[in-house]
């Protein structure tokens, strides 16, 4: 594979740092507190998961990386340094030339990701050109054919269109599109959710190979922790607009700290090891025009106390790993289990 | 796990269903002037049985035929040629044994509700399988009505019941919401309670928490389980992904492009895969272990569509162990390789 496409100085520092990132969203009903104190680093050739159920903020978060926010989204605080700036102090003109530049998206391959009246190889030239990577035509047009061709496409396919492609080769496409400015990070959403395990794993194995050799910062944002689980080396699990638990990933699987996170992995139908009880997590997430008081899991916590009910949890830690509990769980713990499919 | 789920105990119950030799074509290119130039094999040959009160689960890639399979068992759709038959009650023609099979091809128009009200379906996405602009109540009382089952106050009464046996308590203040109020495992818990309602003692459940989270997911998996337990029903699940067919199902069949390719104990299967397709489809699910090492699958190409394809093994262009003995001949019949686990490989 060509390697000449990305050639950016190495930084020691992170790549990408977020600090106390809170973001409300002003709805009729109320304001939703979509992401709360949110901090998190990434240095270069690391790979970040987020997981957390639908609704706890995981896309907001990617949103606001991208600067990619509603109308009626608010940025209430918190910075984002990405290559050492910071990106919401930027104007909406400036910001352009951060996005896809510094920072690009994978968006989740249906048919939406892709214009479907022009072909694949035109809206990757549009990329191109539009954020003044190439300038000149031939130049622009080689530089498709050899992303194409990093991500496992035929560059002879640059002039169909996106329903001719399959569901594979749509993601592939949508990579190589995210690839395209040389980005020092590339936020993957639900990069293979829709698609049959086969051609998941084909498309996770490349994507690793092709961050590890262009040594790119990645976030992976995904509700399916054995995917987060393969590919990242460090995990952010969010409930309720929050980060509860953040550490090395091998760590986090191995030991959760936070009950919810313990509940997650439990809840997860492995193929491997042998059949245990699924873990059942009753409830719904809280409503985050009125969070709970205290810790924001406790109604679905078996846990709880009275303190979390009244108080927000302190951060709890071992080694690089915290989370923000009342009642971290013991490394030997084991998983509660009350309601559990047999 | 329930006394009653252990694995290899399901052979000595009374068949519900048995399928042998279902097909089903799909014409391509016909229009009025013109007959049909070429076909999709959907579903092709297909035979299994399933007992009353086990689950079998069909996994396979998205347009394998396994939905093919579920709609032409609740007579959805009508087969090609081959034949399903039933042991339901309500349905033997007048005068024969209520346990005699009947074949579906023979449930008269005047049948077809004794029909569904054996035989029911759950689909995938509880968004679009539920009319907005009716209540709860109206939902699920509507097949109620239907069969003609209680009076309209009785309905009331049925329709709280099995809204508490899905776990949406108190009824009362479930019963005049409409669909978007609920969150997708209350509404898939609504989906189930109108399958249910009826007392089927079949019911095809069509990905049923593919669209939901996690955590909504195992409340699902779980009172699914109980339900088919406590009623006594069978369930033929359709699904992606052998993590929850591993939890859902007594048995599973393994299909590509149309063809039942392995089929066995869940288990068994899950621990000892023979078909090379089958080895491939597990050895690409991811493993929610950081430290395990998953090897990549062995298998070649991609998923094709099953336009008149030839006769020979459908995984033949894919497959890691294909020989010349594969290329020319017919595709390989399901043989019992152990005790209840059979596959259609000439290689293994």
């Amino acid at each position: 594979m060509d390697t000449t496409l990305i050639v950016r100085h190495r930084a020691a520092k992170p790549v990408l740092e977020v600090s106390d990132l809170c973001l409300r969203y002003l709805t009729r009903a109320g304001e939703v507190k979509a992401v709360q104190d949110v901090s998190f680093q990434l240095a270069r050739g690391q790979a970040m998961g987020l997981v957390g159920e639908s609704g706890c903020g995981k896309t907001s978060v990617a949103n606001c990386l991208m600067r990619l926010l509603p109308d009626n989204a608010r940025l209430v605080g918190g910075q984002v340094v990405l290559d050492g700036q910071d990106i919401l102090a930027l104007s909406e003109d400036e910001i352009r030339q951060y996005r896809w530049n510094h920072i690009a998206m994978v968006f989740q391959a249906a048919m939406n990701a892709l214009d479907p009246v022009y072909r694949v190889g035109r809206q990757l030239l549009e990329a191109i050109e539009a954020h003044g990577v190439e300038t000149n035509q031939a130049q622009a047009r080689e530089r498709v054919s050899r992303l194409f061709h990093m991500v496992g496409l035929d560059p002879e396919l640059m002039e169909r269109y996106p329903h001719e492609f399959s569901g594979g080769m749509r993601q592939r496409a949508v990579i190589a599109m995210a690839l395209s400015c040389d980005p020092s990070v590339i936020i993957a959403d639900e990069p293979t959710t829709a698609l049959d395990v086969i051609v998941q794993d084909r498309i996770l194995r490349e994507l690793k190979a092709i961050q590890q050799q262009l040594d790119m910062a990645i976030i992976y944002i995904s509700h399916d922790i054995a995917v987060v689980a393969e590919v990242t080396d460090r995990i952010g699990v969010m409930y309720a607009g929050r980060l509860v638990e953040y550490g090395n990933t091998a760590e986090v699987f191995g030991a959760p700290l936070h009950p919810y996170t313990a509940a997650l992995l439990g809840s997860f139908p492995s193929i491997t090891g042998e059949k245990r009880a699924l873990v059942n997590l009753s409830g719904e997430p809280p409503n985050l025009i009125d969070p709970p008081p205290g810790c924001p899991f406790h109604p679905r916590c078996h846990h709880a106390t009275d303190r979390c009910r009244e108080e927000f949890p302190p951060r709890a830690r071992r080694g690089s790993q915290w989370a923000d509990c009342w009642h971290p769980l013991e490394v030997s713990a084991p998983v509660a289990a009350p309601e559990g499919v047999a | 796990m329930n006394p009653g789920h252990s694995l290899g105990q399901a052979s000595n119950r009374e068949t519900l269903v048995s399928v042998s030799g279902l097909t089903r074509l799909f014409p391509l290119g016909k229009s009025i002037f013109r007959r049909a130039n070429s076909f999709i094999h959907a579903v092709d040959n297909v035979s299994f049985s399933l007992e009353r009160g086990s689950s079998l689960g069909l996994v396979g890639e998205s347009g394998c035929g396994k939905t093919t399979v579920g709609k032409l068992l609740v007579k959805l759709l009508d087969p090609t040629s081959g034949e399903v038959l039933f042991r339901l009650p309500g349905l033997a023609a007048r005068g024969g044994n209520s346990v005699d099979p009947v074949p579906t091809a023979a449930i008269k128009a005047g049948q077809m509700r004794a029909f569904r009200r054996q035989a029911q379906m759950i689909f995938q996405d509880p968004y679009e399988s539920m009319n907005p602009r009716r209540t709860i109540y109206d939902t699920i009382a509507e097949p109620l009505a239907v069969q003609g089952i209680g009076t309209v106050m009785d309905r009331v009464d049925l329709v709280s019941e099995i809204l508490m046996q899905v776990g949406l308590t108190p009824p009362a203040t479930f019963l005049f919401r409409h669909p978007h109020e609920l969150s997708g495992g209350q509404r898939q818990r609504v989906a189930i309670a109108r399958a249910l309602v009826v007392g089927p003692s079949f019911v095809v459940a069509d990905e049923p928490t593919s669209m939901l989270d996690v955590s909504s997911r195992t409340g699902i998996m779980n009172l699914m389980q109980r339900l088919g337990d406590n009623l006594s029903i069978s369930y033929l699940y359709i699904t992606h992904d052998l993590g929850v067919a591993r939890y859902m199902c007594h048995r599973i069949a393994v299909m590509y492009l149309g063809k039942i390719v392995e089929m066995g104990a869940t288990e068994e299967l899950l621990r000892n895969p023979l078909h090379p397709y089958t080895r491939a489809l597990l050895s690409a699910v991811p493993v929610p272990d950081p430290q395990y090492r998953r090897q990549p699958p062995d298998i070649r190409g991609d998923l094709t569509v099953p336009i008149d394809p030839p006769d020979r093994c459908r995984f033949y262009d894919r497959c890691p162990l294909a020989t010349q003995h594969c290329r020319d001949n017919p595709h390989p019949p399901a043989v019992e390789k152990f005790p209840g686990h059979w596959a259609a490989c000439y290689e293994v």
